[in-house]
């Protein structure tokens, strides 16, 4: 059984950070260069939209859509995402009847090739704690009330297996492109916290 | 592990307050702790299990107190200073020599 370990004192980050970072250099154990691409990757390149990419072409192709319920990791990896933290996709779909949504209760689990990285309420202890106990609560934190009839999946991720929700279709869209689609998929849809926008 | 990680149902955390137009990190120092991850775990070999087990054993006080990324930073230095790639001694040192470094510049 470890013990608790606690920190070094330290009032500020920023200079604990850089205090393990430089020495790291200084033993020539990293490469600073290297922790540029990777900020710039998450910061810039990896996010949400790839994950509103997926949906929207659920959205317009019944098939790709099939592809996704029966296997979200081969699916998803169609259009190139995959890796680090999405190695094991499951992708639950709302209906009219159900909606779903994702927590890590232990942790900060996510699917990082679809929606980048957590925002930082995900990570938090309130969502995590209540999420589970009081959806409707936490729903209408987020400014989403659903019908009473509705039924509610909470989908707890682990280390290996990572959701992402396949909103409902908003309504109205018959006449929009999978590229129009695409702009009515939030983030916040696709964890289920909240609803595509309406066309 | 029933730890203070283990958050489930707990009561009395407060509200959610998600954050509108949110930015992937909140501070350059947020990037560096995150890519710190990718560039620490080959050479100094732990795991991701072993990673988020570190972060589980910090103290419950502090892991409710601080932020996402301090909870990388305490991984980090116990994973990196439990194999004797850095030492305490080092890390305090090296914060020292950058606070004094801070206050004389701004």
């Amino acid at each position: 059984m470890p013990t608790a370990h606690k920190t070094i004192p330290e009032p500020d980050p920023a200079i604990r950070v850089r205090a393990l970072e430089s020495l790291l250099i200084e033993k020539g154990l990293i490469d600073p260069k290297a922790l540029d691409v990777l900020v710039d990757t998450y910061e810039h390149k990896v996010g949400p939209r790839n994950g509103a990419k997926v949906v929207a072409r659920a959205w317009s192709d019944p098939a790709y859509k099939q592809r996704l319920l029966d296997d979200a990791t081969s699916a998803i990896k169609e259009f190139g995402f995959s890796g680090l933290q999405g190695e094991d996709m499951e992708v639950v779909e709302n209906t009219p009847e159900v909606h779903n949504i994702v927590v890590c209760t232990l942790c900060s689990c996510y699917p990082w090739p679809t929606l980048g990285l957590p925002p930082v309420w995900y990570k938090s202890a309130p969502y995590r704690a209540r999420v589970v106990s009081d959806p409707r609560g936490v729903l209408r934190e987020f400014g989403l009330e659903l019908p009473e009839t509705t039924e509610i999946r909470v989908w707890d991720t682990t280390a290996e297996l990572r959701y992402l929700v396949l909103p409902e279709r908003p309504a109205g869209t018959e006449a929009l492109s999978e590229t129009q689609l695409e702009a009515l998929v939030t983030r916040d849809s696709m964890i289920g916290v909240g609803q595509p926008k309406s066309a | 592990m029933n730890g203070i990680h283990d958050l489930g149902g707990r009561h009395g955390l407060g509200p959610i307050n998600p954050e509108p137009n949110e930015p992937v990190f909140h501070a350059p120092w947020e990037g560096r702790a995150f890519g710190l991850f990718a560039a620490t775990f080959v050479f100094a070999g732990y795991t991701v299990d072993e990673f988020r087990h570190a972060i589980e054993n910090m103290d419950p006080a502090h892991y409710l107190e601080s932020s996402y990324y301090e909870h990388w930073m305490s991984a980090f230095e116990h994973l990196l200073t439990t194999r004797g790639i850095v030492t305490r001694e080092e890390l305090a040192a090296k914060v020292a020599e950058l606070s004094k470094e801070t206050n004389r510049c701004c």
